[in-house]
């Protein structure tokens, strides 16, 4: 078994052959979702907590999905941050749960770094759906298998991400996978919104889009985070979508089977044109909706045979 | 009071500079001299060729009292000041509510005789509740027995009312303590901006907001003509506006904080509290510059910057998690890495944790001369040890070394003469 993690905390802690070994099953859970009956058992007798302390519809749906599909018990729990502030801490918000035994622990976050928090505190398994502007791993490992789906391979390529990379999680988890996987990385974005010191992660930095998009094999799109701005970043929607936005002309500048890519939801005709978006020779955004909930089927099962296995060694410790 | 004869003692002499073999000797809680013979009936204490060196004057100790006795209270302040070899505490008025009057500056002062083992003197707001706007009686905490002004942490962005502040404080002979930061920029950042903040995805400020700060306080310093000392320079970048105001004649000083002079901005690693500051920690260049400023002497005092706070403030999320560390006891045996590393001597350390601090705030300490008080500490800077938090004296448990390996344990501590502390 090359996956060995006990959390699925970032992209980071983890080695190539683990991201493939995580494609690799996610390739087999694909099929398994387009039957008619998707039911499988892995997850059987667990019970899996989506905690989400920021809003979300479709991550939360695509986990929730993704383990009943595993056969788990789900419970969603929609913390917004406000109630959280008014006393219990996250500490005690994890403890309070981890009390009541959960096996797998989904959890989004508003501030970097508090999933990790979250995850010394507990006994099972957690997965980071997201925190602050850290890593969003299920996002790059379902990109990756979108991409290797649509170009055959996850390496070599060259990967424009676009956008708001600054506030952006998803790109920080791609840049990461990418990088690990040996592809080229260009980042595209308006110098306010591009973080200082990225280029020491191996990639090159672009303003101008069209420069940026020369010879891209894969065109990723990056929401503009509006609710994680404070203002003055960009002097207008309109202008960024004329610099910024994505449409036929400046796509034609990537290469001709280049494929467009965006983590949703979409701001149409802010950073991407909508016919675009829908141009199914071209866009694969529906596509990574599907490899969303079979990475995360993946992911889940993978955690869930070490927390089997790190549990059988317990009681074989306490037998002996 | 009795007579003592320090003898097999390697002073630390930091107004000589001098770091040699010698003899002290103290009577009524006074230096008489060094390399003197034992006065007859004098108590002889053998330091075992250890170091005896003036105590430790920390410009910049948050105690919790009032409003915050759960976190440090001048007895635990005290104790572990003495343990550490702070003989002088310098204490900061972010309290609750802040030392901003005379009837709450003589509540501490009293509060501090009656409670703690060493020496504290009480910095005051230099304006109401701290909140930049209206001064404070500057007079009446001068009569009081303030000993700076200052709003600590607090950036004033009411340039014309600081101004003001600073040309009364100027009046009176006051000393002004700033927080050199450009507030907007820095607000709401735990980081500093670089490769570091944008792989954790935290909200950082750029090290430039330090010398925007410091430059717009230098030039309200070049106007009013008042007494300024910078609490905490930590980034390169600040360095050539200090230089160019010193140069000028301006009177200027300017200090740091052992963190910043020990760890870096990687050291936060995966989201680690205890590392979070005010100013945040920053790069290991913007490190060893200040290293350097300090050996040049562009920058003058390091002190602790000791922040009490409770494990419920620091059990959260860095962004909301509190900033600061307790130091009172880690002071020295974190400066000892700048010995052993071969940056700093053991003169030029204790010029800054003790002669000029004392010389800067106008306190007969810092000194191991004739007529010095007998503020002393004996230590060993080779003993090796690993940090446990939990042994600390302090009410707040918060340092960056939990666990660390460090050298350098504090032998013994006196004050005017009188044993404080022993190992």
């Amino acid at each position: 078994m090359a996956f060995r993690a006990r959390h699925l905390l970032g992209i980071e802690p983890l080695a190539p052959l683990e991201i493939t070994s995580v494609l690799d099953l996610a390739d087999r859970y694909v099929d398994l979702n387009r039957r008619t009956v998707k039911q499988s058992d892995v997850l059987e007798g667990m019970t899996q907590i989506n905690m989400f302390f920021e809003n979300s519809t479709r991550t939360q749906a695509s986990f929730e999905l993704a383990g009943k599909r595993l056969g788990a018990d789900v419970m969603n729990m929609s913390v917004a941050s406000s109630s959280v502030k008014k006393g219990e801490t996250l500490i005690d918000t994890a403890l309070t749960l981890n009390a009541m035994h959960p096996d797998l622990l989904v959890v989004r976050h508003p501030n970097s770094g508090a999933v990790n928090l979250l995850a010394s505190k507990v006994n099972c398994a957690v997965l980071n759906a997201g925190d602050g502007r850290h890593e969003h791993p299920t996002q790059a490992l379902l990109d990756a298998l979108t991409i290797r789906r649509a170009k055959g391979r996850i390496q070599r390529l060259t990967v424009a991400i676009c956008g708001d990379i600054a506030h952006s999680r998803v790109a920080r988890s791609n840049l990461i996978l990418l990088n690990k996987m040996e592809n080229r990385i260009r980042l595209i974005a308006p110098p306010t919104l591009m973080p200082s010191g990225v280029d020491a992660f191996g990639c090159e930095l672009f303003d101008d889009m069209r420069e940026g998009l020369k010879g891209a094999d894969v065109v990723m799109m990056l929401r503009l985070q509006k609710e994680r701005m404070d203002g003055g970043f960009i002097p207008s929607e309109r202008e960024y979508y004329h610099r910024y936005g994505l449409d036929a002309e400046k796509l034609a500048f990537a290469n001709p089977d280049a494929i467009v890519m965006h983590p949703g939801p979409m701001n149409r005709g802010v950073e991407i044109d909508g016919d675009l978006a829908d141009d199914i020779n071209r866009s694969v955004i529906q596509d990574q909706v599907e490899m969303g909930v079979a990475v995360r089927m993946a992911c889940m099962d993978l955690l869930a045979r070490n927390l089997r296995a790190e549990r059988g060694r317990q009681i074989v410790g306490t037998m002996v | 009071m009795s007579t003592l004869h320090f003898h097999n003692a390697r002073l630390i002499d930091p107004e000589t500079g001098t770091d040699a073999p010698g003899t002290l000797t103290v009577k009524d809680g006074v230096i008489l001299g060094q390399d003197g013979k034992a006065p007859k009936g004098a108590t002889l204490i053998d330091c075992g060729g250890k170091c005896l060196a003036p105590g430790i004057v920390d410009w910049g100790v948050k105690i919790g009292e009032p409003g915050e006795r759960h976190r440090e209270s001048f007895r635990s302040a005290g104790l572990a000041a003495a343990a550490g070899g702070v003989t002088t505490i310098i204490a900061r008025p972010d309290t609750l509510p802040a030392i901003d009057t005379p009837e709450t500056l003589e509540f501490v002062t009293r509060r501090a005789q009656e409670s703690a083992p060493v020496r504290i003197r009480h910095m005051a707001a230099l304006t109401k509740g701290r909140e930049g706007r209206e001064m404070t009686e500057i007079g009446f905490l001068l009569d009081a027995g303030a000993i700076a002004f200052t709003d600590v942490f607090a950036v004033s962005t009411e340039t014309k009312a600081l101004s003001r502040a600073l040309t009364y404080a100027r009046s009176l002979g006051a000393l002004v303590v700033g927080h050199p930061q450009e507030a907007a920029l820095s607000k709401g950042a735990s980081t500093t901006s670089g490769k570091f903040a944008s792989l954790k995805g935290l909200p950082a400020v750029s090290p430039l907001a330090e010398r925007m700060g410091l430059e717009r306080d230098l030039a309200l310093v070049e106007m009013t003509r008042a007494r300024y000392h910078a609490d905490q320079i930590t980034t390169a970048a600040s360095l050539p506006a200090l230089q160019r105001a010193k140069a000028a004649g301006l009177d200027v000083t300017a200090g740091t904080s052992i963190h910043h002079l020990t760890l870096n901005e990687f050291d936060v690693g995966d989201y680690r509290t205890f590392f979070k500051f005010t100013p945040p920690l920053r790069s290991e260049e913007d490190r060893q510059a200040i290293i350097a400023a300090l050996a040049d002497g562009t920058i003058d005092v390091i002190a602790s910057f000791h922040t009490p706070a409770d494990e419920e403030s620091k059990r959260l999320p860095f962004e909301e998690a509190a900033a600061g560390a307790v130091a009172l006891e880690t002071i020295l045996p974190a400066a000892m890495r700048l010995y052993h590393g071969g940056h700093l001597s053991l003169p030029a350390l204790f010029r800054a944790m003790a002669l000029n601090p004392a010389q800067r705030l106008g306190l007969p300490q810092g000194r191991i001369s004739e007529d010095a008080p007998a503020d002393l500490v004996l230590f060993d800077p080779d003993a090796p040890f690993q940090m446990d938090r939990f042994a600390l004296r302090s009410k707040s448990k918060n340092t960056p070394f939990d666990g660390a390996r460090m050298e350098g344990k504090v032998l013994a501590t006196w004050v005017a003469g009188a044993q404080v502390f022993t190992a």
